[in-house]
């Protein structure tokens, strides 16, 4: 590939993302869930919780679960933009992408892209919460958190397009977001801590990507972690890089 | 401008295609006809790159359709049979993300939106997102879009299904106003027999197979009939061809549906 076609190719790379950003933007719903979801979480379950929590670093539970509910909302929108290609595919604008002359891979890192840049958004809409529930930010915390976010986001994403580029019907994608989305959340460590529970619930936690993203951001915010910064950031790069990898090779061979 | 040579393609046990050929010259206006299910938009999938074949060869502007993908798409434009435009975009959004992804200069691709906008009625509603339109008018706007970068082919699949009268009439305005400005090749499929008259020459395609290839002329003499409509039966039959529905209905609903619970 020579340096004109790369122009080209990023070209089409970035129009793919900024369509997806022009839709976001007038999609009210989506913006509304964004700032409903993390309400619900930090106003009832962290509320509800806190006097019963007791964890061993002192952390208040409503700090506990402030990176939890970041993340949910970050693998939320990910994978909500992810579905956008079954939509595209149903009500046709994908054929009107697949004919143009770009290569899929553009197409599919352009989904990625976007749908992490998405997610990012409303990652910060949580993080905008947090002189309201007393969680203590920092200009360096911020700017530690939105690389973070975005490498999370991004991992989910390239999840979602992989399982998107197997699925022609919306209905099979719902039930595997609620088998991959609320699993995903409920064993990354984000709602309860992951020392005292049975050794099948660690092994399960330890297998998934977004207990290392949970790990890295309650690291940025409060100090404290499980494992080591290093290997959290390593496994969330060489699983993002994982994930793109599948999501476009799955991609190139989806149905039109 | 157009090569298929013993073109073959199956899914599974099925046999969409079954060995055809034809070619169609530049400039030529080629009716593609048949029943539902008959592979005309198999063919037309192929011909634009959405599928590769099980075995044979195609070419489109001189590119052959599956070693040069990316060329082949330059040079095409396609209507496709299913809407297929971003209804959540205005008119002139849905235009300029398709210059941006067809690379082509913003001042140059400026005056040619105006002066195609201008041409199908839609100037005055550029600034309106596409999911207020009517199909007529989403039909009209597809006809630009699939205009705007300066295609050599232009694929017309059922370009005129579902509209009423006077659109399909205007829509039939336009395609002939363009072929004498820009020496356009258009191939199109068509349920319309009447839509099929105007070609130069006219393939009918029935279980994968070309049945008959001429003029309009040549095949109502040859079958004795006075009418394409006549032609089209005694070539075809009577019977009627099951297709497989794709449910796309349903699962509209069900879309519907799911935004509400997944938000």
């Amino acid at each position: 590939m020579d340096r004109e076609d790369a122009v080209m190719e990023f070209q089409s790379l970035y129009t793919v993302w900024l369509r997806d950003l022009v839709r976001f933007r007038r999609d009210r719903t989506q913006i509304l869930g964004g700032f409903s979801r993390p309400m619900l979480w930090l106003l009832f379950l962290g509320v509800g919780m806190g006097p019963v929590f007791h964890s061993e670093s002192g952390v208040p539970y409503m700090h506990f679960i402030f990176p939890g509910v970041i993340a949910m909302n970050l693998i939320f929108a990910s994978f909500l933009s992810a579905i956008s290609i079954i939509w595209d595919r149903e009500f046709g604008f994908l054929k009107e992408i697949l004919v143009a002359p770009i290569s899929r891979s553009s197409i599919a890192f352009g989904k990625a892209a976007s749908g992490s840049t998405i997610a990012v958004l409303q990652g910060l809409v949580v993080v905008a919460f947090a002189p309201l529930v007393h969680v203590p930010l920092t200009f360096e915390k911020i700017l530690l958190l939105i690389p973070s976010m975005f490498l999370i986001a991004f991992t989910c994403t390239s999840m979602g397009i992989v399982l998107a580029s197997r699925m022609t019907s919306f209905e099979g994608f719902g039930t595997i977001a609620n088998f991959v989305i609320m699993p995903m959340f409920f064993l990354s460590g984000g709602l309860f801590p992951l020392d005292k529970i049975p050794v099948w619930l660690k092994i399960l936690t330890h297998l998934n990507p977004l207990t290392y993203g949970v790990d890295q951001l309650r690291w940025i915010l409060s100090g404290v972690h499980r494992f080591p910064i290093a290997f959290d950031l390593f496994f969330n790069l060489f699983f993002s890089a994982l994930m793109l990898a599948l999501a476009v090779a799955l991609f190139k061979r989806s149905p039109a | 401008m157009i090569q298929v040579v013993d073109l073959v393609k199956r899914f599974g046990a099925l046999q969409a295609i079954r060995g055809i050929s034809f070619q169609v010259k530049e400039g030529e206006l080629f009716g593609f006809l048949g029943p539902n299910g008959a592979g005309k938009t198999t063919t037309i999938n192929i011909l634009c790159t959405l599928l590769t074949p099980t075995s044979g060869r195609a070419f489109v502007a001189g590119h052959d359709v599956v070693q040069y993908p990316t060329e082949v798409r330059r040079s095409i434009g396609i209507i496709f049979q299913d809407p297929s435009l971003d209804e959540r975009l205005t008119a002139l959004e849905n235009l300029k993300f398709h210059a941006m992804l067809y690379h082509l200069p913003r001042k140059k691709t400026g005056e040619r939106m105006e002066m195609l906008l201008d041409m199908v009625g839609l100037s005055e509603r550029r600034h309106d997102l596409v999911k207020t339109f009517s199909g007529g008018m989403k039909r009209r706007l597809e006809i630009v879009r699939g205009l705007l970068h300066y295609p050599k082919v232009l694929f017309l699949d059922e370009p005129t299904l579902g509209l009423d009268p006077q659109t399909r009439n205007h829509i039939w305005n336009y395609i002939k106003e363009l072929r004498e400005k820009e020496r356009l090749t258009l191939f199109l499929t068509t349920h319309y027999m009447e839509e099929a008259d105007p070609c130069d020459r006219i393939a009918i395609m029935d279980e994968g197979r070309i049945v008959a290839l001429d003029t309009p002329a040549a095949l109502k003499q040859r079958v004795g009939c006075d009418t394409l409509d006549d032609v089209f039966v005694k070539l075809i039959g009577h019977e009627i061809r099951e297709e497989n529905a794709s449910g796309k209905d349903q699962l509209r609903d069900l879309h519907k549906k799911w935004i509400g619970r997944m938000r």
